[in-house]
């Protein structure tokens, strides 16, 4: 059972010293009852209590970090329940044994595959290099992929000297080694701790992973990411241990897998293969996915999922009020007001796009809410219309004075042409009817 | 040992019959049953899963703004609805197909309800999967679309589609009178998907003849909105919400609404292969959240979610 505040309280100095960033003991463990801290942070605690509070204190979930990449730190099943925190990692392998021309092409590439969209740019987070066996030869393509991307390593080997070879040159950078099993488990875990960096585990069964990350645990690895060979296992097993990972961690707050989860998908399976599994993986529970190879087709899609999926739910996505141009509108081209709750934007600008009527958007700031709640709301009144009107200076930027708003808040019209002196026209109750509209406007 | 956590629901998706064959008193050559879920999607260690239907679109008339990645591949039967949802059936295996009637909206061709119906016959004559039909979405209009085409598939068991909170009572009673289900549309709203659900039981269209539709959104087009009301509708079923209970159905053809799916653009890969995974990532989003039955339109779409399918539910 997790421990109440007051419990934790109890069990603390006392001293007010504020050492751990909270002005007062109460306020920390009120902080570390809600898993918004960690225990180490208070100089204090005995080492009982530690024992004691470690169960409850720590969160359900560890934060590892990988390069400048947080994953894991996930507290919840479903997204609607709060949010989920850290985007899915998404890493593409270089193996070793290409000729170093080719990992030269192929570094630079998966350096430029990322992707600008509605202002957030999103895509291949990190290069994992695959050793054939060969220490020397790994240092060397881990030198080089180094100085053709800028993008975090993961590091793939079961020797600990070749994970060694390729640590002395990127440990600075936090690469995740990869993987501790249970032959090399404590071999890797100690170089983990003494490079400090974060180490993946990986075992085909899961009592075997917890005692991996026991072993690890005890030789100071802290950072820990999890593989249940997931990557490799038919679909729906993947997706049940998916889930079965996610609950022990977050529900049944079960410390050795308190980790965040990983697929491995680098096993021969096709791109498309990979992409669907991918999918699933971001949608359900994985951390951190490595691809055997990936795709601008496919990247594309599932970073856009992803961003999806990660978003706060609690936040209404708005874009930014203003008047947007669709097309390349003239003096004379048809300014339609909307709201600027994101999705209906989305719509409205899709539908004008589609309409290939060049058009102005006069999104209103309705404080992100869609045209009829923002109606019911007062926040879409001729007063918030007339004053974006006035705002974003539509009268400079075209010769007539014709407004169109959408046909569900037609009711508006004889106030807003009193107050603008505007001739305001009543659009279409639905965006879908936008296009056959515009082009008929466009035609008289 | 590891002790693995199983959820117990107390609540239950309802199965639907979707299609009437000849033991039902219909002719389709089969009958999908839609939910009967005890747990979420494919966590068969801990319950009953359901594997979900893929049908098809077929639109009564394709105009230009369809997109051409999709005219490409299904070429030239796509100027006919009946071959074209034949095609569906037959070559891309399609479980059923969604006959959407747009030609019949006033604002567009302003097709004939007549018109409308026998465009239904001839499909069911020669098509024998079960049908979707659906309305242009202009409520008067549907009404008597929707009462002459559910005459015309009487005992087929078709889903009509949609019924919405402004206008249900045409197409329940279209539904009722003629053995069909219905699709009770919600747009991203728990609340409203529920408050229809009662509405449609108390007009005295049965439980077990409902279909949801909460509004499938296509990625990067308000899916996480969509994905969570899915989510949270499939959860207040199994936690035993009977108004909450229905199957749902996803319509995917919204995913390409994003033009950047299929725009071309080299670094955004080829245009072809990324609209296609495009709709797939949409699709595998509403199945994680739940739904039952989903809509797609290309071919290759229907290929690649049918094998994630298989393998989820092997």
């Amino acid at each position: 059972m997790p421990m109440t505040a007051l419990d934790i309280f109890k069990l603390l100095a006392k001293k007010n010293c504020g050492e751990c960033g909270v002005p007062t003991c109460l306020a920390f463990a009120m902080m570390l009852a809600n898993k918004q801290t960690e225990l180490t942070k208070c100089p204090y605690v005995s080492p009982e209590v530690v024992q004691q509070l470690e169960s409850s204190a720590s969160p359900p979930m560890r934060t590892v970090t990988v390069g400048d990449l947080e994953i894991g730190a996930e507290t919840e099943l479903f997204r609607h329940e709060k949010k989920f925190f850290n985007e899915t990692a998404y890493a593409v392998v270089i193996g070793d044994d290409s000729d170093n021309e080719s990992i030269v092409e192929r570094a630079k590439k998966l350096d430029a595959m990322k992707y600008e969209r509605i202002g957030i740019i999103s895509g291949v987070d990190l290069i994992a290099v695959e050793s054939k066996g060969d220490a020397q030869r790994f240092s060397e393509v881990v030198t080089l992929v180094k100085e053709n991307s800028g993008l975090p390593f993961v590091l793939m080997s079961d020797d600990p000297q070749v994970v060694e070879a390729g640590l002395k040159v990127v440990s600075k950078a936090k690469p995740l080694i990869y993987a501790g099993n249970a032959n090399n488990c404590a071999a890797l875990a100690k170089l983990a701790r003494q490079y400090a960096c974060p180490l993946a585990l990986y075992s085909d069964d899961v009592d075997e992973l917890v005692s991996l990350s026991e072993i690890a645990k005890s030789e100071g690895a802290d950072d820990i990411v999890l593989d249940l060979n997931l990557g490799a296992k038919p679909l729906r097993d993947a997706l049940e241990w998916l889930t079965i990972l996610r609950r022990l961690s977050v529900k049944k707050l079960f410390r050795p897998l308190g980790y965040p989860v990983m697929l491995n998908l680098d096993n021969g399976m096709d791109v498309e293969t990979q992409a669907i599994r991918a999918a699933i993986g971001t949608l359900k529970y994985a951390s951190l996915i490595i691809f055997g190879d990936l795709d601008a087709a496919r990247l594309y899609p599932l970073t856009t999922l992803r961003t999806n999926i990660f978003t706060d739910p609690q936040a209404l996505i708005q874009v930014n009020p203003g008047l947007y141009d669709i097309g390349k509108p003239n003096r004379n081209s048809p300014v339609i007001v909307t709201s600027n709750f994101s999705l209906t934007y989305f719509t409205v600008a899709s539908d004008v796009e589609a309409s290939k009527v060049p058009a102005r958007l006069l999104v209103v700031d309705t404080e992100g809410l869609s045209v009829m709640t923002a109606f019911a709301a007062d926040k879409f009144t001729p007063e918030t219309i007339a004053q974006a009107l006035k705002e974003y200076k539509v009268a400079e930027k075209v010769d007539h004075r014709k407004l169109i708003i959408p046909g569900m808040i037609a009711m508006l019209k004889m106030k807003l042409e009193e107050l603008t002196g505007w001739d305001v026209i009543v659009g279409v109750k639905d965006s879908s009817a936008l296009p056959k509209y515009l082009k008929e406007l466009a035609s008289e | 040992m590891v002790t693995i956590p199983k959820e117990s629901w107390s609540g239950k998706i309802k199965e639907i019959a979707f299609g009437a064959t000849d033991e039902e008193g219909g002719t389709r050559d089969r009958k999908l049953l839609l939910g009967g879920e005890t747990t979420l999607p494919f966590l068969a260690f801990e319950g009953k899963v359901s594997r979900p239907a893929i049908g098809m679109e077929v639109i009564d008339h394709v105009g230009d703004d369809y997109p051409h990645i999709i005219i490409d591949e299904i070429g030239d039967v796509i100027k006919d609805p009946v071959a074209w949802a034949r095609t569906c059936v037959e070559v891309y295996g399609a479980d059923f197909i969604c006959l959407k009637l747009l030609s019949t909206n006033p604002e567009e061709a302003n097709v004939s309800a007549e018109d409308a119906a026998s465009l239904v016959s001839t499909v069911l004559a020669q098509v024998k999967a079960p049908l979707i039909i659906q309305g242009s979405g202009d409520y008067d209009k549907d009404a008597r679309v929707m009462e002459l085409c559910g005459d015309a598939a009487k005992g087929e068991r078709c889903l009509l589609a949609r019924a919405e909170q402004d206008s249900y009572k045409s197409i329940a009673v279209a539904a009722t009178a003629n053995g069909h289900d219905v699709v009770a549309f919600s747009n991203i709203d728990v609340n409203i998907a529920k408050q229809l659900n009662i509405m449609l039981t108390e007009f005295g269209v049965p439980a077990d003849h409902i279909v949801s539709d909460p509004l499938m959104a296509g990625i990067g087009f308000g899916m996480e909105y969509a994905y969570s009301a899915m989510e949270r509708i499939k959860l207040a079923g199994l936690v035993g919400d009977k108004m909450l209970q229905s199957p749902m159905i996803a319509d995917i053809s919204v995913a390409w609404s994003a033009k950047e799916a299929y725009r071309v653009d080299a670094k955004l890969g080829d245009e072809r292969e990324r609209a296609i995974f495009w709709e797939v990532a949409s699709a595998l989003a509403a199945l994680m959240a739940g739904a039952n039955a989903l809509i797609l339109r290309h071919p290759k779409s229907v290929t690649i979610t049918r094998k994630a399918v298989d393998e989820l539910t092997g």
